[in-house]
């Protein structure tokens, strides 16, 4: 049986919305990395009538402005890791998206996607929430800028309608003093999904954080950001009892689970003292930079 | 709609749920772009969509609406658009990637090598000038199986140089070492770096595996699995499968017209589970099905219903074993109790001032090999069956489907074809003899197609084995005693079970002169997946037993663990624990020695100290050390016997024949050169037919590292004959005695005059005679276990030194550089076996650190590729190899075997290393990097 029967392409916005109101059991798709996969093996309700967003021009805008970065919900990740404000900007996203699948899926894949499939410890939204992106959001009712969470319902679950649509995603850009940085851990055997990750943008005002965000994955059932840690990382120097300090209360905020042959909930708690150290130390070093240096080869393993 | 297709523009209409990948082979005849998996993990399918590399089994045709599309047919003519064409006629138009891939022996099995190639075309576009690190990320996502990574990376890196107008790289072989005062035969193409015969075809995307062939009125079979582990089949309810339109045929196993049961060497594996009988494990077929389509087909799957009363299900050998467990076979759950006793242990073991005892587990563990199974089955006008398939035992398939069929064994006709990759998981019966059931009941050719989660579940696996060792040794480190207690999970059926847990039995106190051994192994049916053939056969699994335990006694004794080895290494006169004296080609200590001086000169006196990364403390880093041993052929008391045919033609050209298997390996180039050795002539002058029951004779199974021995010397042996019989024609007609003639270079020299091959060819024919010799070789005799005497005609040897860095905070492991020297008598063709060094290596990292094959109750968890991690590029370490030439005097010019050895010491030399980095022993397969946290914060 094949996994979809109409295969629509629209060339605007309004024509993609229009498709998916009025087609019966139709879906959006972006890269369909994620989706397409899910379709083939059975894990994704049947769908009648795919819409395709690869040609909208709204969803591929890629630019800098008012201090802010938009990327286009359909900018396949590798155009997006190659545009420079990305790099030095948004440092954390850069190097999340450069994890994500391998050049085949990433010449695919998009960062609307991303969101979109709602997983917990997806490597782009995890970079996403620490840069505190702003998710544009198009309906049959006009367009809205929300809060990267509010497009989850739980894992695996998005909270967006059927008939909506991610245009691009809105992100601060990191200004002077301040930086961002991704890193996650995997494990060899099994599923290529992080056993968790971390993302962490932060502001420095000579040897004291000024001000941070972190977000973790997977903690609970969608993207987690870790404020009672913020809170104790907030106007403190980096130094080893404020970084003790936050790894405890890191762990206890965030709910690990364990998952079956890949990781126990105990690993996870301990990878994440690991991770904050090793993030925190990476973004905090990065606020050196001048970003009209180069920043240096990002790390882009996995 | 409306796409340019390798600069032609081409109209055609997507079809519902239609991908590009279907588009460009099943509408347009693109057949040189591979589907590994349809899961967007292997990489195989790359093509370019508008310049930018794309996995076309998961992009919707749709969407290359109005895009340009690059396959590999496409590939050569972009680099030849406005350049000289001058000499295409003579010589094929490659692009230079394709032409660097033949000369650095990237080609092997060749299924993967279109995405390779399409891949890194995409990157030499954008980069003309990538660094290693480059091309490794690009090429992270493609995945090779035979993983002869380094030779794609320098095939990359030739092809950009010669794109920027600068010299190729030189191909990388492994340098030789000689047995000391051995002296060298004259040989003109033994030992020359010779590409493959089929590497052409395997590069421009115009070989053709099984599913690239497509018959008039061919139908497409499915098969319905049980997917519950151990149950009676209650009922089963085909009616309206066979109902649906489109669906030719559903059968069950009352169809079966002949017998009802398949295997290698026991035929205790149902082709079709009936009514009332018992289920073992998920994959169990239970009907199959014929179609119009693959579509229609997997719809009248959904169709078939069936009842069990669900029986419990046994998981593990140990529990296998024990007095209540349920019987799965009618001789119960043991398949075999072998046993190896030499001397007395409890001797042994009170002559020791040192005794340990540990227990090892291994996990099982999946060949992937890129090309998942395909049969095709045509019956054919003369009331015959012709079974397409890539299969390592060509003639076992033909006996198997003829048992089926209950026809004699001559009505089945089987024609190998390439295969993508094998490792043993093509020896036992995948689809050939559903095809061909459905192919007599419908009179029509049918297809079956394994998708990847159909071969993830269904072939046999490596064997999990949990393995005791208890050793004992005097302070001076000679070995007293070794006592193994292995358990190996065989699954549901035998298939070669038996087989591979002997040889995990017999070297299971690894490659050493022991006086007292003792060794039993319970070779237990369970309701996994049945467990077979896996290059290594048992002995990757022992020697990771025996390997960490000789590390836990260098340890103990305190004494260099390359000391260790030296000291009790096999020997030419040893006597192994089967009671076998070597006679011969014992290369061991040379290939101890070749790792241990370049081990000096990385790591000074002490390699294996732990060694913390400069600024980053939390990273540590040492060498680790192994060695091994394995058998050549079949040995213990098996007929070990292969046939080979040559034949000149008037052409000048010769042919030589056989159905042994070329599954990538590089059988058909040693077969090449061998016959072009006898005669003094160009390789290419040679062709080779292989695996075809008709055509050629039986070359037996492709196992066992035993091909360029048995058939390599009944090709030596044939063409021996042939140039006799040809000299004995000569010296007839030209009245001179037959010594005085001589083949070189393509002529014959009688007397003073030159004949070319061609004209000795129509002389021999004018005499009425056909110009072709028939020889079959037998290898020299074996003994049974248990029986004393030789139980193998030859050994391969192997050590190998592996450097690891651990993360102490992840307890992630990666392993930087692996040394290699395996002895294996002789080499062929330095081409190929670099290709053997490389991959072998990358398959015993993928033991130890990515791959493990998880079943839980009899359920199948690592069911897709996405689950189930190999060796990438990415995992790709430094590997330098030697070839140690220790040559056997009944080998082809001294050869044994070299596709097992070489992957056999890798994982213990990782584990021995992660070890010597951070303390903590690993005996448990693959290595658990939560564990090695778990043991460092416990420390």
């Amino acid at each position: 049986m094949a996994i979809w029967t109409h295969y629509y392409i629209p060339q605007t916005l309004d024509e993609a919305l229009s498709l998916l109101c009025r087609e019966p059991q139709s879906k959006a798709i972006a890269g369909g990395t994620d989706l397409l996969l899910e379709l083939q093996q059975g894990r994704h309700p049947p769908v009648r009538t795919l819409v395709d967003l690869s040609q909208i021009a709204a969803l591929q805008r890629l630019e800098m402005s008012q201090g802010a970065l938009w990327i286009g919900a359909s900018v396949p990740l590798n155009r997006v890791i190659a545009w420079p404000p990305v790099r030095h900007f948004a440092t954390a996203l850069c190097e999340a998206i450069s994890l994500i699948g391998g050049p085949q899926v990433r010449n695919v894949a998009t960062l609307g996607g991303n969101v979109a499939h709602a997983l917990p410890a997806a490597d782009g939204a995890i970079a996403l929430l620490a840069l505190d992106a702003q998710v544009l959001v198009a309906s049959p009712e006009g367009q809205r800028l929300q809060p990267l969470l509010a497009c989850y319902a739980g894992p695996g679950k998005t909270a967006l309608q059927r008939a909506e649509i991610i245009v691009a995603f809105q992100v601060p850009a990191c200004e002077k003093e301040e930086a961002s940085a991704f890193r996650r851990v995997m494990r060899p055997q099994g599923v290529a999904i992080a056993i968790e990750n971390m993302g962490i943008w932060l502001r420095r005002k000579d040897e004291r954080i000024e001000d941070i965000r972190i977000a973790v994955g997977p903690s609970g059932p969608m993207p987690f950001r870790a404020r009672q840690t913020e809170q104790v990382l907030r106007g403190k120097p980096l130094d080893e009892e404020t970084l003790a300090e936050a790894e405890k209360v890191l762990k206890s905020e965030a709910r690990f689970r364990t998952s079956p042959h890949r990781a126990t909930a105990e690993y996870r708690y301990h990878l994440a003292g690991v991770l904050l150290r090793q993030t925190l130390q990476t973004a905090w070093e990065r606020t050196q930079l001048n970003f009209a240096e180069e920043l240096g080869p990002l790390s882009v393993k996995g | 709609m409306e796409l340019i297709v390798n600069g032609n523009r081409v109209e055609v209409e997507p079809e519902p749920g239609e991908m590009l990948a279907h588009l460009l082979r099943e509408r347009l005849g693109l057949t040189g772009t591979k589907i590994g998996c349809e899961e967007a993990e292997c990489g195989a399918c790359t093509v370019l969509v508008d310049g930018e590399p794309i996995l076309s089994c998961t992009y919707p045709a749709a969407r290359a609406a109005g895009k340009s599309v690059l396959t590999i047919e496409g590939l050569a003519d972009t680099y030849f658009v406005g350049r000289s064409q001058e000499g295409a006629e003579q010589q094929p138009m490659l692009h230079p990637l394709q032409e660097e891939f033949i000369r650095h022996g990237a080609v092997q099995c060749g299924f993967c090598i279109p995405g390779q190639i399409m891949t890194a075309y995409a990157l030499l576009q954008h980069n003309p000038e990538p660094s290693e690190e480059e091309i490794r990320h690009a090429l992270k996502d493609t995945l090779c199986r035979c993983a002869g990574y380094p030779s794609i990376i320098r095939a990359v890196q030739s092809a950009a140089r010669r794109l920027r107008g600068e010299e190729p790289l030189p191909p990388l072989v492994a340098p030789v070492i000689s047995e000391s005062g051995r002296s060298q035969p004259s040989l003109h193409v033994i030992g020359t770096l010779q590409p493959r015969p089929d590497a052409v075809e395997k590069v421009n995307g115009t070989a053709k595996f099984t599913d690239d062939l497509k018959f008039p009125g061919m139908l497409h079979a499915r098969v319905k699995r049980a997917m519950v582990p151990h149950a009676i089949l209650k009922c089963l309810d085909v009616e309206k499968a066979r109902a649906l339109p489109g669906v030719h045929a559903v059968l069950t196993a009352e169809d079966i017209p002949g017998e009802r049961n398949h295997g290698l060497v026991i035929f205790d594996w149902p082709i079709l589970v009936g009514i009332g009988e018992r289920v073992r494990y998920v994959g169990d077929a239970i009907a199959i099905v014929a179609a119009e389509t693959r579509e229609i087909a997997t719809q009248a799957l959904e169709l078939i219903k069936a009842e069990y009363e669900l029986q419990e299900v046994i998981s593990d050998p140990v529990r296998a074993r024990q007095p209540d467990a349920p019987q799965l076979h009618p001789k119960g759950n043991l398949l075999k109790h072998i046993k190896v006793r030499k001397g007395d242990v409890n001797q042994g073991f009170a002559e020791a001032d040192v005794i340990l005892e540990h227990t090892f587990h291994t996990a099982i563990t999946e060949h992937a090999f890129m090309e998942p199974e395909c049969s095709i089955a045509r019956p054919t006008p003369d009331g015959r069956m012709e079974i397409y398939v890539g299969s390592q035992i060509p003639y076992a398939d033909r006996h198997q489907v003829a048992r089926a069929l209950g026809w004699p064994d001559e009505r089945v006709h089987v024609i190998g074809q390439l295969m993508g990759g094998g490792f043993g998981g093509k020896e036992d019966i995948a689809g050939q003899i559903h095809a061909a059931l459905l192919a007599h009941a419908t009179g029509r050719p049918v297809k079956l197609l394994f998708d990847r989660h159909e071969s993830l579940l269904v072939h046999p696996k490596r064997h999990a084995t949990q393995i005791r060792v208890k050793i004992g040794a005097k302070r001076d480190g000679r070995l007293t005693a070794v006592e193994t207690e292995l358990y190996g999970d065989t699954g549901a059926y035998a298939s070669l079970g038996e087989k591979v847990m002997t040889r995990a039995t017999t070297h299971s106190a690894g490659p050493y002169e022991v006086p007292h051994a003792r060794a039993d192994c319970y070779a237990m049916y369970t309701n996994n997946p049945p467990a077979g053939a896996f290059r290594g056969f048992g002995v990757t699994q022992s020697a990771f037993a025996i390997e960490s335990i000789m590390d836990m006694l260098a340890h103990a004794l305190r004494i260099d663990p390359i000391e260790l080895r030296r000291i009790n290494a096999l020997r030419v006169g040893s006597v192994t624990n089967t009671g076998q004296v070597l006679r011969e080609s014992v290369g061991l200590l040379d290939c101890i020695e070749t790792v241990a001086r370049e081990l000096k000169q990385r790591a000074g006196e002490n390699p294996f100290t732990s060694r913390i990364v400069e600024g980053q403390p939390h990273l540590r880093r040492a060498w680790g050390f192994a060695v091994a041993y394995k058998n050549t052929g079949l040995g213990g008391g098996a007929p070990d016997k292969a046939g080979a045919e040559v034949e000149l033609y008037e052409d000048g050209s010769l042919e030589v024949r056989t159905s042994s298997a070329e599954l990538g390996q590089g059988l058909v180039t040693v077969l090449r050169m061998i016959v072009a050795e006898e005669f003094a002539l160009p390789p290419e002058r040679v062709r080779v037919v292989v695996m075809d029951t008709d055509l050629t004779p039986d070359g037996g199974p492709t196992t066992a590292s035993r091909q360029t021995f048995v058939t390599g010397n009944a090709a030596r042996h044939a063409a021996q004959s042939l140039r006799e019989a040809l000299a004995a024609s000569l010296a007839e007609k030209f009245d001179v005695s037959p010594e005085r003639i001589r083949f070189v270079e393509g002529l014959a020299q009688v007397n003073g005059h030159t004949l070319t091959l061609g004209e000795v060819a129509r002389i021999v024919r004018q005499e009425g005679r056909t110009p072709k010799a028939f020889y079959e070789y037998w290898a020299p005799k074996t003994q049974p276990l248990g029986t004393g005497g030789d139980m193998h005609f030859a050994f391969s040897f192997a050590a190998q030194a592996a450097e690891v860095e651990v993360n102490t905070l992840t307890g992630e492991v990666k392993v930087l550089e692996v040394i290699s020297a395996i002895d294996v008598g002789k080499v062929i063709n330095p081409l190929g076996l670099q290709g053997q060094f490389e991959g072998g290596i990358m398959m015993g990292i993928g033991n130890a650190l990515t791959e493990h094959f998880i079943v839980e109750n009899g359920i199948v968890i690592t069911d897709r590729l996405a689950r189930y991690r190999m060796p990438s590029i990415m995992h790709t370490p430094k590997i330098t190899a030697y070839a140690v030439e220790h040559p056997v005097e009944a080998g082809p010019y001294g050869a044994k075997g070299v596709g097992e050895i070489v992957s056999i010491p890798t994982t213990p030399a990782i584990t021995n290393a992660i070890y010597n980095a951070v303390g903590v022993r690993i005996d448990r397969l693959p290595v658990d990097q939560e564990v090695i946290v778990r043991e460092l914060s416990r420390a």
